[in-house]
């Protein structure tokens, strides 16, 4: 018997369900067999180039992976990033979801912030990150960058959530006198969550992109950005390899933990 | 206190739904409006709850009134349960238990716990009435409070709003006359009264 989840992700808060192996049948999902063809293949390419600097084997990228995961210089580098580069994160879905409220409550500041964000989203990355080596210190960088390109994603849903939260649901509040923390509670939690939710969705892989391009650039000592730049200039392609792995695995993982507590805090609160 | 419309009118457009319309609502007695479909029923609902402002005239006794009210659309938080809809509207000094004890009361006893959305149209309705009937109103709106209700839940779930409404100023809208009887309201024909 198949087994059905359900999630309420989609933007106008109704139910969809999602049949367990669908998004695999569907192309979005990962099947074991497709994942060893690649890596069989990858193996079989750097065997016939023969020149690991060239192209490393995935199996002594393990191997290098394996060693580096006994030093302490990994773990520091990866809870230096780590802690970083989520700091910014969270400082920007908190500011994001402030101004959200605050433009909604104030034209003035949805006015005054609009060419901010417009900025925002417009320059590349690494325009920002060189500009702001100039004022920040390259240990402080990545916290920075993360949060500039989390916070126009996260202002923007949430603000479009507000807005398009359902009018006859305010006419109701409006009417039983539900104002306040209560209508907040229960009317726009709700009907922003899902919108909240889609936007962390595509800010959790953009803040790891951008904060490891700020480390690369800005180069603190003992980062994962750090390393990765260690790697390319001693033309070390294990290393370039087994940290970008790191990357992705802690990326994949915070995401799905982080995703799994926002659905798991969702649901308690609709609930209780 | 009575609730007066002196002279209103309103419209949407080049269409008048009520023009220099003239009516006085008794206090704590229950009126059921009736008339064919576009007649201006709903309309005048919406004026009456404060949704809609005339373009002419002026409704009095309403101002500081709390209200409740029974949409057509049901109008639930569809992601939140039965309590907590009820909840949301309710004084915070009121019991859990006694949401619990209305909602069986309308034959709402195995969901409680579930999101509205997984309810029938039937359930929601009865979470709507329970709403509006636990927010303690003076004066309460049921427009078609009881559409989508088969018969014997009809009679059931109106006999338990005539009681709790009892002695308050109850304004329905309904195509069925049994709604009215059900209700023990007297019948105003918005047509025939224009």
């Amino acid at each position: 018997m198949r087994r059905s989840t359900t999630a309420d992700n989609r933007k106008d808060g109704k139910r969809f369900t999602v049949r367990k192996g669908t998004a695999a049948k569907a192309g979005t999902g990962f099947r074991v067999w497709a994942i060893v063809f690649w890596l069989v293949v990858w193996q079989l390419t750097s065997m016939a180039l023969g020149q690991e600097i060239l192209l490393v084997s995935p199996v002594s990228v393990l191997l290098r992976l394996g060693t580096l995961i006994r030093t302490l210089a990994f773990w520091h580098a990866v809870s230096f990033s780590f802690i970083r580069i989520v700091g910014g994160f969270v400082l920007a879905l908190l500011a994001g979801v402030l101004f959200a409220a605050l433009s909604f409550c104030f034209s003035w500041f949805r006015e005054l912030l609009h060419p901010l964000m417009a900025v925002i989203k417009a320059t590349p990355v690494a325009s920002f990150i060189i500009l702001c080596l100039v004022w920040i210190p390259s240990r402080g960088l990545s916290v920075f960058i993360s949060f500039l390109m989390v916070l126009p994603i996260i202002y923007t849903n949430v603000l479009e959530g507000i807005h398009h939260t359902d009018r006859q649901l305010l006419e109701m509040a409006e009417i039983f006198r539900v104002r306040g923390l209560r209508r907040i509670r229960y009317i726009y939690f709700s009907q922003v969550m899902p919108y909240f939710r889609s936007a962390c969705g595509v800010s959790l892989g953009l803040c790891w992109k951008s904060g490891i391009a700020a480390e690369v650039i800005g180069m603190p000592d003992g980062s994962i950005g750090d390393m990765l730049y260690q790697a390319k200039i001693y033309l070390d392609t294990p290393d370039l390899f087994a940290w970008t792995f790191v990357i992705i695995l802690v990326s994949v993982l915070f995401g799905k933990v982080f995703m799994k507590l926002l659905d798991t805090a969702i649901h308690a609160i609709e609930r209780s | 206190m009575d609730i007066t419309l002196k002279n209103v009118t309103k419209s949407y457009g080049d269409l008048t739904v009520l023009r220099q319309f003239n009516h006085t609502f008794r206090e704590g007695e229950t009126t059921c409006i009736m008339g064919p479909s576009g007649c201006g029923k709903t309309t005048l609902l919406r004026l009456l709850m404060g949704l809609e402002k005339p373009d002419e005239g002026e409704i009095l006794g309403l101002s500081g009134l709390r209200m409740g009210a029974v949409f057509q659309e049901y109008r639930l938080c569809e992601n939140l349960n039965a309590i907590s809809n009820v909840r949301m509207v309710c004084s915070h000094a009121l019991p859990k238990e006694r949401i619990t004890q209305a909602l069986t009361q309308v034959g709402i006893t195995d969901s409680l716990y579930k999101p509205v959305r997984d309810y029938s149209g039937g359930m929601k309705r009865r979470v709507a009435i329970v709403r509006a009937v636990l927010s303690d109103p003076e004066i309460c709106f049921l427009d078609e409070p009881f559409e989508g209700l088969d018969e014997a839940t009809r009679s059931v779930v109106g006999s338990w709003l005539y009681r709790q409404l009892s002695g308050k100023t109850v304004l329905m809208v309904s195509h069925d006359e049994e709604d009215a009887l059900r209700m023990d309201a007297s019948v105003f024909r918005l047509d025939q009264d224009i």
